[in-house]
C-alpha cells in the first residue's frame, strides 16, 4: 500500500543524504522518515473514519441494544459494540453505572470494558501502518475474543457484592440526546484526530526512533534468541511490563515492528500492545470508584491471562512473522 | 440561564467549560457556570459518556465537545 513512500523515502535517503540503505546510518533514518510519514497519514484517515462510525454508537444505544440480548450473545454483543462505542477511560465509570443501572448482567459489562479500550482507533492504526491488514484484523479479532471470554469467566464469578453499594442505589435518568448531523459527526471525527494525535505524537516519535536504532542497529541473532517465538518466558515478560505502562504508550507499536523484524515472536508483541492498551493503571483507579478491589483484581487476572494465552497462540500459529513493514 | 458542565474533571470536560465560557461571552449573555463531577449527580442525566452539557436542566450534549458556534446556536435556540 505505500511502496509507492518507500520509494520516495530511499530516494531521498540514497540520493539526497547520500547514504546508500545498505549502512546502518542510512537504513535507520529511511526507517524514521518512512514511518513517520506513514503513520501520521494513516492515523488521520482512521481516526476519522473510526470516529465518523462511532458517533452513531453513543453509549447510550448501546446500553439500550444490550439489554435485549442473553447469555453469551450478549457477552459477543457487548464486545462488538465496544469496538464500535466512543470510550475513553475517563467515562469508564459513568458508563459502568449506566450498564449496572440497566440490568446488565456485570460479565456482559465487563466484556464491553475489556474489549473497547483493546479495540481502538489508533492502536488499529498504527497497527495497520506497520503490519498490513491481516494483523491488524487479527488483533481486533483477538481482542473481542479475551473480552466474551473474560466476561463469560467473570460473571460466572458471581462478584455482584463487589460493586460499591452505592451504584445499586443510584437512579439514572431518562437521556434524549438529539441526531446528530453530518457536518456535526465530520466535526465530532476531526476533533478526535486532533485530540489523540496531540495526546500520542510524543510517544510515537519516541518510539518510532528507538523502532529505527533497532532497525538499524539491533543484533539479531541475540533477538531471535531470547525473545523468538519458541521463548516461552517473552510472552509473559512482555505482559507484566505491559500492564503497568500508560495507554499513550501506543508508540510501543513502531517498536515492536522494528523488534519483530529482527526476530521477536508477533504473539510476544501483539500481547505487549494489548496489555498497554487494555490494563492502565489510569482505568483501574477510576474503576476504584464503582468496585472493590477484589473485583479489580480479577479483571486485571483475566484481562491479562486472555492476553498471555493470545500471545502464546500467535507465537503458536505464526511462528515466523513476516514484517510487512 | 444556569449551565452546567458533567464530567469527571477530564481534558475534554476543559474544553467543554472553556467553549461554553467562550460562548457566553461572545453572546454576551449572563450566565451561572456548574461543574458536576460527581457521579450520581452526573447519572441522574443518564449521560453516560462525558463530558455532557446541561442548559436549563435540558441535556443538550453528551460524550463530545462541541465547537464554540454550536454551543453559540444552543443558547440562542
Amino acid at each position: 500500500m505505500f511502496s509507492w513512500l518507500d520509494y520516495l523515502v530511499r530516494l531521498l535517503v540514497e540520493g539526497v543524504f547520500n547514504l546508500p540503505l545498505s549502512t546502518r546510518v542510512g537504513a535507520s533514518l529511511h526507517f524514521f522518515i518512512y514511518d513517520v510519514i506513514k503513520i501520521v497519514i494513516l492515523l488521520a484517515v482512521m481516526i476519522f473514519l473510526i470516529s465518523y462510525i462511532r458517533s452513531f454508537f453513543p453509549p447510550e444505544r448501546t446500553k439500550e441494544i444490550l439489554a435485549r440480548f442473553g447469555g453469551v450473545k450478549s457477552n459477543i454483543m457487548a464486545s462488538l459494540l465496544g469496538i464500535v462505542t466512543p470510550f475513553c477511560s475517563c467515562s469508564s465509570v459513568p458508563l459502568f453505572i449506566g450498564f449496572v443501572e440497566a440490568g446488565i448482567p456485570l460479565g456482559v459489562t465487563f466484556s464491553f470494558l475489556i474489549t473497547s479500550p483493546i479495540v481502538n482507533e489508533a492502536a488499529f492504526a498504527i497497527l495497520l501502518a506497520s503490519f498490513g491488514w491481516k494483523i491488524a484484523l487479527i488483533y481486533v479479532l483477538a481482542g473481542v475474543v479475551i473480552g466474551v471470554l473474560g466476561g463469560i469467566i467473570i460473571g460466572k464469578l458471581k462478584m455482584e457484592h463487589q460493586v460499591e453499594e452505592y451504584v445499586w442505589q443510584i437512579q439514572t435518568g431518562q437521556s434524549q440526546v438529539k441526531e446528530l448531523t453530518p457536518k456535526e459527526r465530520a466535526v465530532f471525527a476531526w476533533n478526535n484526530v486532533k485530540e489523540i494525535v496531540n495526546r500520542i505524537w510524543v510517544f510515537l516519535l519516541i518510539g518510532i526512533g528507538i523502532g529505527a536504532l533497532i532497525h538499524g542497529y539491533a543484533p539479531e541473532a541475540l533477538l531471535a534468541k531470547y525473545a523468538g517465538a519458541d521463548n516461552p518466558f517473552a510472552v509473559l515478560v512482555a505482559v507484566a511490563l505491559g500492564i503497568p505502562l500508560y495507554s499513550n504508550a501506543l508508540g510501543t507499536i513502531p517498536i515492536a515492528e522494528a523488534l519483530i523484524s529482527k526476530g521477536v515472536g508477533l504473539g510476544t508483541a501483539l500481547a505487549f500492545m494489548m496489555a498497554v492498551t487494555a490494563l492502565s493503571a489510569p482505568e483501574m483507579i477510576l474503576l476504584r470508584k464503582v468496585i472493590k478491589p477484589k473485583l479489580i483484581a480479577s479483571f486485571v487476572a483475566v484481562a491479562g491471562l486472555g492476553i498471555l494465552l493470545v500471545g502464546y497462540l500467535f507465537n503458536f500459529i505464526m511462528p515466523v512473522a513476516a514484517s510487512a513493514g | 440561564m444556569v449551565i452546567k458542565i458533567l464530567g469527571g474533571g477530564c481534558a475534554n470536560c476543559k474544553r467543554l467549560y472553556a467553549n461554553v465560557e467562550e460562548a457566553a461571552k461572545q453572546l454576551g449573555l449572563d450566565v451561572t457556570l456548574e461543574k458536576v463531577e460527581d457521579y450520581p449527580s452526573i447519572m441522574k442525566y443518564g449521560v453516560m459518556s462525558t463530558p455532557a452539557l446541561v442548559v436549563d436542566e435540558e441535556l443538550k450534549v453528551a460524550g463530545r465537545v462541541p465547537s464554540v458556534d454550536e454551543i453559540k446556536a444552543m443558547l440562542q435556540g
